[in-house]
């Protein structure tokens, strides 16, 4: 039975068995037949691929899960890390910004010569209002400088060390300013008081104040440069049985956050203490 | 070396106190960092140098600050010695003392440095410096005395470490 058939024929007959079907499936008779294997198998091969894909899953997610945190943990660093920066390019900006107005302020007055220094502490009795600079006597800063931002007066040095200085504020309750109001040329003198509010005393009764009024130092006594702005006028205490009325003050510049102030190098304060009477012994 | 100690951790907490806490003000009011670590320090039962702490707390602020030195030299050494004299009635309650020297030492502190500006002429009501300055400053301090009291133990354990039993 082996060798009843010669090999050519053999291949012969497959040869045609093989046209024959490659004909059928040509002509489209097998198509229904190759649409039930072929849709059998493609059902095999998804019931295949889906149970090794959850296989695969279950096996991998876990080294996935580390791979994310691990990925996570990176990227928040990388946004603390960018976010840090964002905060410092903010206050280098906010920096730039304040030294632009400073340095438009010493430009806008030719006439004096300026230090620019960071207000680096405040004094730790809450009962004085000084703030510390860092820059001293070896920057030239003296005793009786005054100090001011774009804005106005800030107030005057205090007590200096070689690399720091201390600045009495103008709202301390010690500090005392010679003041005139711009609309009426008047002179007084303006305090301090310990909630940092300014007062304006020794106004006469016969001087009209009104809101809004503009506040410069006078340049009397020797302490302070004439016409640095110091505030507005914000309401007025008048009583006729008082020799003088008052009037509160809104400084100009906000005393809760300064940062960079300038120190008037070249102007000397008069020390008027010599000149002033003293009681006969 | 527990009175050269004495100078780093004072003078980091006064410049702690002068660029940070004098910021953070309760009306006019701010805590004093410094008279804080005083009292937690007065109050440690093993801690021998308390006076010479106080002493050079009070130096050291009266150089910084515009006030005289002799303000805050007196009014640290009045919280020291009211520290002591606490040790010895309420040792059983550190924090409950920790809380009374606080406010005593504080209001000795303000009243003497009230009394001292006012002499000097400034413009300082009483009234106004109880209900702006003195009050919030006691409560601000009160606020910061539990953790101040904590820190400053573990440093006096540290530097007075417990004999031990044989």
């Amino acid at each position: 039975m082996k060798d009843s058939l010669p090999r050519s024929l053999q291949t012969t007959i497959i040869f045609l068995v093989v046209a024959g079907i490659l004909a059928l499936a040509l002509g489209g008779y097998l198509g229904p037949i190759s649409n039930s294997i072929g849709g059998s198998l493609i059902g095999l091969q998804t019931w295949f691929s889906t149970r090794f894909a959850a296989i695969q899953n279950f096996v991998t997610v876990p080294r996935d899960v580390a791979e994310l945190r691990q990925r996570n943990a990176e990227l928040e660093s990388e946004v603390s890390g960018l976010q840090a920066q964002l905060i410092q390019l903010q206050q280098q900006a906010t920096d730039s910004a304040t030294l632009a107005a400073l340095v438009d302020f010493s430009r806008a007055r030719p006439g004096s010569t300026y230090k620019a220094a960071a207000v680096i502490g405040r004094d730790p009795s809450p009962f004085l209002h000084y703030v510390i600079i860092d820059i001293g006597s070896n920057a030239g800063i003296r005793r009786g400088m005054p100090v001011v931002t774009d804005k106005g007066l800030v107030g005057r040095v205090d007590a200096v060390i070689g690399n720091a200085a201390r600045v009495q504020l103008i709202t301390d309750p010690n500090s005392v300013v010679a003041a005139r109001l711009e609309s009426t040329e008047t002179d007084s003198i303006l305090t301090g008081s310990i909630s940092g509010d300014l007062t304006m005393q020794m106004i006469s009764q016969d001087t009209k104040v009104e809101p809004d009024d503009v506040v410069l130092t006078s340049g009397l006594g020797g302490a302070f440069p004439p016409d640095l702005l110091v505030g507005q006028v914000l309401g007025l205490h008048q009583r006729e049985s008082d020799l003088f009325q008052q009037a509160t003050v809104q400084p100009v510049v906000d005393f809760a956050n300064l940062e960079i102030v300038l120190v008037i190098v070249d102007f000397r304060p008069v020390d008027i203490t010599p000149l002033l009477p003293t009681p006969f012994p | 070396m527990r009175n050269i100690l004495a100078f780093p951790i004072l003078a980091l907490a006064l410049v702690f106190q002068m660029a940070v806490l004098t910021r953070l003000s309760l009306l006019s009011g701010a805590a004093d960092l410094v008279l804080l670590v005083v009292a937690a320090w007065s109050l440690q039962e093993r801690v021998d140098t308390a006076w010479q702490w106080s002493l050079l707390a009070g130096v050291f602020v009266g150089v910084a600050s515009g006030l005289p030195v002799l303000v805050p030299v007196l009014g640290y050494l009045a919280t020291t010695g009211i520290a002591r004299l606490v040790l010895k009635r309420v040792w059983e309650s550190p924090i409950l003392a920790m809380f009374i020297v606080v406010f005593f030492g504080t209001m000795i502190c303000l009243i003497l440095t009230l009394v001292w500006a006012s002499l000097a002429g400034g413009n300082y009501p009483a009234q106004e410096a109880f209900s702006l300055i003195i009050l919030p400053s006691v409560l601000l301090n009160i606020v910061l005395a539990i953790p101040v009291f904590l820190l400053v133990r573990d440093l006096a354990t540290w530097m007075y470490p417990a004999e031990e039993i044989v």
